[in-house]
């Protein structure tokens, strides 16, 4: 077993792909989506099309521009020119204030304004009108509690969700200790597995007297702790690189990670069993389980929104679940109380998984 | 007798008997038969060749051997263990070399020894006078991967680890495909070695020269077996007198040959044709067929009575079989 677990590190650490899958994978994940795919916008051209022309508008106005997010490209004097100047691509962004803001905030207690977006990047366009929401709803609670007059409303014309204080990397950071934990558990031990069925070395193992449960757990050992390894780097990364502060029990992340660390683990042998080669093994762990990791899993696309059929099939993800204890973990700082559900889902399918693969190894070929 | 307890501690090799029986096994993977009612017995203590082209069906009755494969039918035994429901008994008893040597190629030489030895419950230092003769000769590379050695070297290499644990009997799949000439016949002086401590070999090869070297061999072709003897034997079995051929343009000289009166068999045989005879009086034929190929305008015609080996055997049984 020791030997075994030995000759398993030094398959790894001799072959330099399954090191850069290790080892370079977290930290160009986490520094591209913490930056380069980053949500966060800044100097985003807009226009200004000021029916009003009051002190209202202006102060907003003001503190758009101030704001860091938006540069001010041209102030527009009439609707016609919107559509021209989104059709030239100067902005991004048309903010429109009605006639008589002030006037109407002031006695109706409740003004209107309209954001027209270039919604040809939708995604951008969405973040785009939350930021410029954001700027004019602080606006207006300064306002309030400047006059302390009767409640004012600025009326925003947007479809788009608020959601201001949430840098992107706090969101991408769980998702991607998730994608990384399943990958390198999952996809490493079953092309590790296949390996051998392809060298035509497993034929030598299972000859041996070696029973399918130590052949298992030599296989797994290296990876636990290499995938955990990886999760302490990821949570450094996230500390120090992007400030990002762990909200809640660092103890009981990790233990929950070490969780979904075995049930990606046992996963990967499931797979091992069904495949014959190491592409069959690393396809059907990329197409099979990161796609919808990443896609299904509530990561980038929030599940809430999908549709009916395809929220149900997310409930088969073990990802999901996994996103949801992280994100309650690291960014609400809740305790167990509030995801012991999510737990249970995830220690169900741990079992599930190693019951599984330990019967479906196979003591034959074929 | 040996006891399923007695399995575990060190065993000497020269008193576990290990007489293997083969009743009627067959094989069948979706629709084709690799495997057609086989049915043979090897002693203890034998050399035993399987002799046959690719596809033949060793690999597969080797696999079912060493409890890797279940048969389709029938039933196999080695000493009192069934391959089937012995197969935890027969694994630790067993030594096997698969077809694809089962080296971890990215490991060294030590390493691999090493590694197969812990799997098997034991160290090279226990069993190194064992494979003592082979390991010599790789020694000198013991820190280079498995990877960068030659065919040879890896197929010592191989047999070192298939014999670490000491086993009774040792089934090796084509070990001397691929490998040069010289390494070939030093494997063989290292298998008379093994079976002279005590060791069942079982070897299966496509070299039919390699045949002459078993204590026994069987003939096989396309799941069938052809014939099960001595390598002496099997050649003295040899119906009719064989003949050599040699003339200008061998490729006509094959079908004319095909065509000649009172003649069975004609293949070629590296550089001459081996035709054989139906009637009794050697002369007779011979005067005949050179009369019969002069008369065709062939020059420089030699034609002289040769012993037959295991390839004309098999050849002339392949044949049949085909009939």
């Amino acid at each position: 077993m020791k030997a075994f677990i030995k000759k398993e590190f030094f398959h790894i650490f001799r072959d330099y792909r399954s090191m850069v899958i290790l080892f370079g994978m977290p930290l160009v994940m986490v520094l591209l989506f913490g930056f380069a795919i980053t949500n966060d916008i800044t100097n985003v051209r807009i226009a200004i099309l000021d029916n009003s022309k009051d002190v209202v508008t202006n102060q907003i106005t003001q503190k758009l521009i101030s704001s860091g997010y938006f540069i001010l490209e041209d102030n527009i004097e009439s609707q016609n020119d919107i559509e021209k100047i989104f059709t030239e691509g100067r902005v991004k962004e048309v903010v429109v204030f009605e006639a008589d803001f002030a006037r109407k905030l002031k006695t109706e207690g409740k003004a209107h304004v309209q954001l027209i977006l270039d919604a040809s990047d939708p995604n951008t366009a969405n973040i785009i009108s939350s930021y410029t929401t954001g700027v004019i709803s602080s606006y207006s609670l300064e306002l309030m509690s400047q006059t302390s007059m009767i409640p004012v409303k600025i009326n925003i014309e947007s479809r788009m969700y608020y959601n201001p204080e949430l840098k992107s990397v706090y969101m991408f950071v769980p998702g991607i200790i998730t994608i990384l934990l399943m990958l390198v558990s999952t996809m490493m031990t079953s092309i590790s597995i296949t390996r051998e069925k392809e060298m035509g070395t497993m034929e030598a193992l299972l000859v041996s007297p070696l029973k399918p449960i130590q052949i298992i757990i030599g296989k797994v050992m290296p990876y636990t702790l290499l995938s955990f390894i990886n999760l302490i780097v990821i949570l450094l990364l996230a500390r120090f690189v992007f400030m990002m502060p762990v909200a809640g029990n660092l103890v009981l992340l990790i233990v929950e990670s070490l969780l979904f660390i075995l049930m990606s683990l046992a996963l990967g042998i499931l797979i091992s069993t069904i495949s014959k080669t190491q592409q069959q093994a690393m396809l059907l762990s990329m197409f099979a389980l990161m796609l919808p990791t990443i896609l299904l899993s509530g990561f980038i696309f929030p599940v809430e929104n999908m549709p009916i059929l395809l929220q149900y099939l997310s409930h088969i993800m073990p990802s999901k679940w996994f996103i949801i204890i992280v994100k309650n973990i690291m960014l609400k700082g809740t305790g167990i109380l509030y995801f012991w559900k999510e737990t249970l889902i995830i220690l169900a399918m741990t079992l599930f998984f190693i019951g599984m693969s330990v019967k479906k190894f196979k003591i034959r070929l074929e | 007798m040996v006891s399923g307890e007695q399995i575990d501690s060190p065993f000497t090799i020269h008193h576990m008997s290990v007489n293997i029986q083969i009743d009627s096994i067959s094989k069948k993977y979706a629709d084709v038969m690799a495997l057609n009612n086989i049915s043979l017995s090897i002693k203890s203590g034998e050399l035993f060749g399987f002799i046959g082209p690719d596809g033949a069906g060793k690999t597969s009755l080797f696999r079912i051997l060493t409890s890797l494969l279940l048969p389709t039918s029938g039933k196999a035994s080695i000493g009192e263990f069934d391959v089937v429901k012995d197969y935890k008994k027969i694994r630790q008893n067993t030594g096997y070399m698969p077809g694809r040597f089962s080296l971890y190629l990215d490991l060294t030489v030590e390493e691999n020894l090493d590694f197969y030895a812990s799997i098997f419950n034991t160290t090279v230092k226990e069993n190194y006078e064992l494979i003592k003769d082979i390991y010599v000769q790789i020694e000198p590379f013991k820190k280079r991967r498995a990877g960068d050695l030659s065919g040879g070297m890896k197929q010592k290499l191989a047999l070192s680890c298939a014999l670490i644990h000491s086993p009774h009997l040792i089934i090796l799949d084509e070990p001397t495909t691929g490998v040069d000439a010289v390494s070939r016949m030093e494997f063989w002086e290292l298998l008379k070695k093994m079976q002279k401590m005590g060791m069942t070999i079982i070897v299966s090869t496509p070299y039919m020269d390699e045949a002459a070297l078993c204590d026994r061999v069987a003939l096989m072709q396309n799941g069938n077996l052809l014939a099960v003897d001595t390598p002496n034997n099997i050649v003295k079995s040899y119906k009719g007198s064989l003949f050599a051929v040699k003339a200008y343009n061998m490729h006509k000289l094959l079908d004319d040959l095909g065509s000649l009166g009172d003649t069975s068999q004609v293949f070629r045989f590296g550089e001459t044709i081996h035709i054989t005879s139906t009637i009794n009086d050697d002369k007779v034929y011979m005067e005949s067929v050179n009369k019969q190929l002069i008369d065709k305008g062939y020059k420089d015609i030699s034609i002289h009575k040769v012993n037959p080996v295991i390839e004309d055997c098999f050849l002339s049984l392949m044949d049949k079989d085909v009939e």
